[in-house]
């Protein structure tokens, strides 16, 4: 192990000490706009009105809209979701004092206390920054811009300014739909097609924000860039949607996390993630997923069903995801990498814990169609209480990728006996070349570790978390400290009750 | 500091300790000796509390407290140590990591300020240093690829870092070369040879007691305390084994 991996550890586990609990429970007196309730081409058009957009953004969700009307949500997942009644939610809510931003001064200041509350470093001097380095004498600063998206509006960008004299865009997605239209139409829907799957086309009618980076070749961001979501309006769907472009050369770290509050009725998330890099370009994505996950009987909750993809169309063109899921009643997500660029490398690492009666079908697909691309997953999956796990993933390599290697590694670990983990890999290889390397466990959390913990001073809860973080630990290591911190805490925040 | 009372306890169903009787005073060292199988870390699962280990009968006080009372983290937290005969692995979380959570656990159920992560290294280095630990591997995930030997140092460069009160050492001796025994011996000694602490040693071998002199040797034997003596007793062990001293 490094030794900066080691100061991580415990600058993670000091700060962690300090990072809110997760008790996102409570929802704020922010006056909000809604769009009449229910789903029409009415309401497709009241969005886009509402964001003043181009025609062609119109037309474009309007197309989705009639496609989607015709489309039956996906069944084959192992998930079991009772019919959703989508003309009994509303699609766009507004924080009534919304700003439109020069800094953060002028951002409503409930809105503000709710980022405090959520322990997120929107304000300079809110960063977790510089958290005690240990031996070695502190870390650097670290700076991260934020762009939050309250509802369906974001609501502040922070570090415009400096990232635009490095060249960067950082933006949500509605204004850059006004200011760099030709950027956005150029990969827009490029990377998950308009009528990939039910949920993908809803938000190409529906999305009502979201981000939009660019980085210009050859520039490395000066900075980490975040996006915190928030869904705090009752009944309301969130739809938000994201497209980061990294040009040659240039690297980007992109963090996201979400939370919303306790609500008995269940809320939908079905957001689109795009990302697109070039030759030489990377990007990592980093997701801490805290949606309230339901109550301990399995009552609210969000849904969310969202679709991740990478285009690593570059030669060594390099996609990270990395996710920690911790929250939601239900989760369908599958981060990808289609691998066209020769030499091109995918990554997914994830940790997924689901505890109560939490339902998680996640994974990844990688997609070879480049010569010489690799890609690594590692899947941590972590089931207690009645919940169910699966990880699903699918390594395709097509006929004239040469030289293509893939690992996968799949681990679950199991708290009690009444909940489930599975393991869907599927595997088509269509090139002889290829060398595909899969391992998969299954494991609980033994007696002797669990009694060794606590006889060393740890309680119940303690033990578990800190056993829980070792297991998922070859994933928390990739996240950035900020999101390793607040990761760590989470698993054992989201598995309380479930041991002893 | 410690008084056991007929102490009976089940394992499962299977009855192991019959009614044992001990008592330790603060600056002592009481050496533990006894066949396999006799119950020796049976008694000492007990009285950390491992769930499992059934008291059906008896008493243990602990500086005044009922120690069967408490959870076994609140036992540590009172000052209870126990070096495990078999030290056991946690994958991906490192010695630091580990014990820096343990002792603030500990310092926070007392009450306790926690220490800061260089206050912690520093007492980590110098414990590990004793101890002629690589501060390498303090890094490392607890016990894993360790070997027996380092496994049972590393026991002893925690004894250092959480600096109880009492210790109960179960076969911290087996598995050591004879360089590695002088200087877990000496640690021993050193932390824990001082008047308001007390040692439970239960080892199979006269050797590690020419280390750790004991003030008390006494002979475990079907669940129950058979003999007890001073540090000739252990030499008379050795020399004659437990099934002359049973007869
Ligand atoms: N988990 C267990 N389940 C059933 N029997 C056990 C268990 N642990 C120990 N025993 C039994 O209890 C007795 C005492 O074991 P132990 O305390 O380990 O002895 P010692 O440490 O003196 O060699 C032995 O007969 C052993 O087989
Ligand atoms: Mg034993």
């Amino acid at each position: 192990m490094s030794d900066d991996m080691d100061i991580k550890d415990k600058a993670a586990w000091d700060a962690a000490e300090r990072v809110a609990d997760y008790e996102h429970g409570w929802s704020s007196d922010i006056e909000t706009d809604f769009a009449p309730k229910g789903l029409t081409e009415d309401t497709v058009r009241f969005i886009s009105a509402k964001k003043n957009e181009p025609e062609w953004m119109l037309e474009w969700r309007l197309k989705a809209f009639a496609s989607w009307k015709t489309m039956t949500p996906p069944d084959w997942a192992k998930l079991n979701v009772p019919p959703i009644d989508y003309q009994d939610a509303y699609y766009y809510a507004e924080p009534k004092a919304k700003p439109k931003l020069g800094s953060l001064d002028e951002v409503d200041p409930e809105i503000l206390r709710i980022y405090e509350k959520l322990g997120i470093p929107i304000a300079e001097q809110k960063l977790l920054a510089g958290v005690e380095g240990g031996e070695d004498g502190g870390l650097p600063q670290r700076r991260v811009a934020v762009d939050a998206v309250f509802d369906s509006v974001s609501v502040a960008t922070t570090f415009r300014a400096e990232l635009e004299r490095a060249g960067v865009i950082f933006r949500s997605i509605s204004e850059a739909i006004k200011e760099y239209p030709e950027l956005v139409r150029k990969w827009l829907g490029k990377i998950v097609p308009m009528h990939d799957n039910y949920f993908a086309t809803l938000n190409c009618a529906v999305f009502s924000d979201g981000t939009f980076v660019y980085i210009p070749e050859g520039v490395r961001c000066p900075m980490e860039l975040s996006t915190y979501f928030r869904i705090n309006a009752e009944n309301t769907g969130q739809f938000e949607r994201t497209l980061i472009i990294a040009d040659r050369g240039s690297y980007v770290s992109y963090l996201e996390g979400c939370t919303a509050p306790m609500r008995d009725e269940n809320q939908l998330h079905a957001a689109v993630v795009e990302l697109v890099a070039l030759d030489d370009a990377e990007i990592k994505y980093s997701t801490v997923q805290n949606w309230y996950p339901g109550d301990a009987e399995g009552k609210g909750g969000i849904y969310n069903f969202v679709t991740k993809r990478a285009l690593c169309q570059g030669r060594n063109s390099k996609v990270s995801w990395t996710q920690v899921e911790t929250g939601s009643a239900v989760t369908w997500k599958y981060p990808s990498c289609v691998l066209n660029g020769e030499n091109s490398v995918g990554e997914f690492y994830s940790v997924a814990v689901t505890n109560n009666y939490q339902q998680a079908d996640t994974g990844t697909k990688m997609i070879h169609n480049g010569k010489g691309s690799r890609s690594t997953i590692v899947s941590k999956g972590i089931s207690a209480g009645h919940s169910n796990n699966t990880y699903r993933g699918l390594v395709r390599v097509a006929p004239n990728a040469e030289g293509v290697r893939n690992f996968t590694q799949c681990d679950s670990l199991l708290l009690g006996s009444l909940s489930g983990a599975h393991t869907v890999p599927y595997i088509e290889v269509r090139n002889p070349s290829a060398q595909i390397e899969h391992e998969a466990t299954t494991s609980k959390i033994s007696d002797d570790q669990m009694f060794y913990a606590m006889a060393r001073g740890l309680n119940t809860e303690e033990a578990v978390t800190l056993i829980v973080n070792g297991f998922a630990k070859e994933v928390l290591q990739q996240l950035p400290m900020e999101f390793a911190v607040e990761a760590q805490k989470l698993l054992g925040i989201s598995l309380e009750g479930s041991v002893g | 500091m410690l008084q056991i009372t007929n102490l009976h306890a089940n394992v499962g169903d299977k009855p192991i300790l019959k009614g044992l009787t001990l008592s330790l005073n603060a600056g002592e060292i009481h050496a533990i000796m006894g066949p396999n199988g006799a119950g020796k870390s049976t008694l000492g699962y007990v009285l950390s509390g491992r769930p499992g280990y059934e008291v059906t009968e008896g008493e243990v006080t602990f500086n005044g407290q009922n120690l069967l009372d408490l959870e076994p983290h609140e036992r540590a937290a009172a000052g209870l140590f126990l070096g495990f005969q078999y030290p056991v692995e946690i994958p991906g979380v490192s010695n630091v990591q580990f014990l820096r959570e343990a002792l603030n656990a500990q310092r926070k159920n007392r009450g306790e300020a926690p220490l800061s992560g260089a206050e912690f290294l520093k007492v980590a280095r110098e414990q590990a240093t004793a101890l002629g630990m690589d501060m390498e591997m303090l890094k490392r995930p607890v016990n894993v690829g360790f070997s027996g030997g380092e496994k049972k140092r590393n026991e002893m460069v925690q004894m250092g870092i959480i600096d109880p009160a009492l210790a109960i050492l179960d076969e911290t001796d087996s598995g050591l070369d004879i360089d590695a025994l002088r200087i877990v011996g000496d640690g021993i000694n050193r932390i824990m040879r001082k008047p308001d602490k007390a040692v439970l040693l239960i080892t199979h071998y006269q050797r590690l007691l020419d280390y750790v002199k004991p003030d008390f040797v006494h002979v475990l034997a079907d669940g129950r305390i058979t003999r007890s003596g001073g540090p000739e007793l252990a030499l008379e062990l050795e020399r004659d084994g437990y099934k002359e001293l049973a007869a």
